[in-house]
């Protein structure tokens, strides 16, 4: 299904990029990043977020796992900046705790089916006998929706940090392969590859120095989506009641077991709700603000 | 126009094989007994026996596959683990809240997002085209089950204009069953407007730089009109392409919205499933989104050849 979607593959531009040095570029960008107030704003979120999940149990005013059955529901005090909730557990402690966890999440998901969907696509790209079974496999996988796909891994092995990992990452990386394919399939036809394939490059060295450069930038880019996508689907199954066990302190976690007691203390579903909008919001805009920089054709159009 | 649409239909049908297969694979590829793994801990041999049974776990792989294909065809998606209620008749019963929920949110985006993306288009980088953008990044990433509990702190709770959470048939008055509806709506909708105004947006922008464009405006057409009839029509495939695709987000935010709003739709049978391990009832409910997912990207195919009748494939 060859669809015009929102980072699609064949949007991204190969084209042959007018020479600049490696330093001159990274500063020209960095400095076209932060040019606008939302992308500087994004960036400090994201920054505050990255730090809060670095330091947590130095930013944390108690224990976010112990439970105190006398202190349940307590209001917003020293100790508590966020009151306490069904077990007496510090809800400020849990929500700085909760960054960590989906940091941990987004930055896994990201990296295994960027790297894993790299490999898949760059084969299907350029040994054209296994493209056809390959890019069926992955049209069926995209056609189950990304959430009942982990839904079911999940229902079958049981829920653990690992296993939801796993479920998260299978459902995103059908689009990085076809990415990756079509960039290959770009490039394969320019004329510094068709040079290396005459003077005899062995295939590796084709396609490592040649090809899979070109693969990078558009990478980066979905590389941010996906990590936004997996802190997304991971806060979903956990509020659900089907993504990471009930100890592990993540903010779907905590909108789900807050739920119960929505209408007498809505901050106990609200406060891990606004950290998880705040995360999503910031790198949502630095990866509109990527693309932008990195794929100029899609940059004049989104 | 026949033969492309009878090409499209028979591309969808690998798909839909595909489809079939990997949801076949994932109980069976699971480490360890299948069976012990549906019937949970402390399953005696003798529940072990019935599920092995009842789902043909005893019989070799590609017995179970061929048995699969054919349950498949003759439209049977087994019986609940639970209950041992057909799978296909449970899909009937929880239906309605589910089908008004997705109708609405779809008919609340297309009257909504269409006309936003055209007014941000007019003006590209103006005041009301920053509005809608903002907007749609929110509404990319503003989690549904947020925005959610926010509309019911607000609406339901604060100001006690509408029912916190529940469904009514249509049976119980017209007014009941739409109170209800409301919120559950609006969540389910920020996600889908976001992306179909974007489009709607980057599309009109895209094709107003064509020269058929600047050949309207050379005869003195009206700024309205070129908007509405040569640039809108030209934006329509994409569009449409969204709508279709957007279809996968609905999906997911149907599951998370009945939860939220307590909607006794196919979305919360889900969860129930998951939660109880009825994985009969799991497998029959991924087939019936994913399919319908397929489909309606099949229409939206055959469509375009209406939209645009330069498309012949």
């Amino acid at each position: 299904m060859g669809h015009p979607l929102r980072n699609d593959a064949a949007e991204f531009d190969t084209a042959v990029q007018p020479p600049e040095s490696r330093a001159g570029l990274g500063l020209r960008m960095l400095r076209q990043m932060f040019s606008s107030w939302p992308s500087v704003v994004a960036a400090a979120i994201l920054i505050a977020i990255v730090l809060t999940a670095l330091f947590a149990p130095l930013l944390s005013t108690a224990d976010p796992v112990a439970i105190s059955p006398a202190e349940r529901f307590a209001l917003s005090s020293d100790l508590h900046p966020l009151g306490t909730d069904a077990f007496g557990r510090d809800i400020y402690s849990r929500v700085v705790h909760g960054a960590r966890v989906s940091l941990i999440v987004g930055a896994g998901a990201a990296l295994v089916s960027v790297s894993l969907g790299l490999v898949i696509g760059v084969v299907a790209g350029y040994f054209r006998a296994v493209d056809s079974v390959i890019m069926r496999t992955m049209d069926g996988i995209m056609a189950i929706p990304s959430i009942l796909l982990a839904i079911a891994l999940i229902s079958l092995t049981g829920a653990s940090l690992m296993t939801v990992l796993v479920a998260i990452t299978v459902p995103e990386i059908p689009r990085v392969v076809r990415l990756v394919r079509s960039v290959i399939l770009n490039v394969r036809s320019e004329a510094y590859v068709e040079a290396a394939v005459t003077l005899g490059s062995p295939v590796w060295r084709i396609l490592l120095r040649h090809m899979v450069p070109n693969t990078v930038a558009p990478l980066i880019v979905q590389g941010t989506f996906v990590f936004a996508s997996a802190i997304l689907t991971e806060a979903t199954l956990s509020f659900l009641g089907a993504g990471l066990p009930t100890e592990i302190p993540s903010w779907g976690n905590m909108m789900s077991e807050g739920r119960m007691y929505f209408q007498l203390y809505p901050g106990l579903v609200l406060y891990p709700g606004i950290a998880l909008a705040l995360t999503l919001l910031s790198v949502n805009i630095l990866g509109d603000v990527l693309r932008d920089l990195l794929d100029p054709k899609m940059a004049k159009r989104a | 126009m026949f033969p492309y649409v009878i090409k499209r239909v028979l591309s969808s049908v690998p798909v839909m094989i595909v489809v079939a297969i990997v949801v076949f694979a994932i109980l069976r590829l699971t480490p360890g007994d299948p069976a012990a793994v549906l019937a949970g801990n402390d399953a005696t041999g003798e529940q072990l026996d019935r599920i092995r049974e009842s789902m043909g776990l005893d019989q070799p792989l590609l017995v179970q596959l061929v048995t699969w294909f054919r349950q498949l065809l003759s439209g049977d998606l087994g019986e609940s683990l639970l209950s041992g209620i057909p799978v296909t008749r449970m899909i009937g019963e929880r239906l309605a809240p589910t089908l008004s929920l997705a109708v609405g949110t779809m008919g609340v985006t297309i009257l909504l997002a269409i006309p936003m993306g055209i007014v941000a288009a007019r003006k590209p980088g103006g005041v009301l085209d920053r509005a809608v953008m903002s907007f749609s990044v929110l509404g990319f990433s503003i989690p549904i089950f947020v925005t959610g509990y926010v509309l019911i702190y607000l609406l339901a709770l604060r100001f006690g204009w509408l029912p916190v959470q529940g469904y009514r048939p249509m049976s119980d008055g017209l007014w009941a069953y739409a109170e209800r509806l409301i919120m559950p709506i609006m969540a389910l909708s920020g996600v889908y407007i976001a992306l179909v105004a974007r489009i709607t947006r980057s599309s009109i922008i895209e094709v107003m730089g064509e020269d058929f464009i600047r050949t309207a405006r050379s005869k003195g057409a009206p700024e309205r009109r070129i908007l509405m009839r040569h640039a809108l029509r030209n934006a329509a495939v994409p569009i449409v392409t969204v709508l279709g695709i957007g279809v996968a987000s609905l999906i997911t935010g149907v599951v998370v919205t009945e939860s939220v709003f307590n909607l006794p739709g196919l979305g919360r049978l889900v969860v129930e499933a998951v939660l109880a391990r009825d994985y009969p009832v799991i497998q029959g409910l991924i087939l019936l989104f994913s399919f319908t997912y397929i489909l309606i990207n099949l229409v939206v195919d055959i469509l375009y050849t209406v939209f645009d009748p330069r498309i012949r494939y």
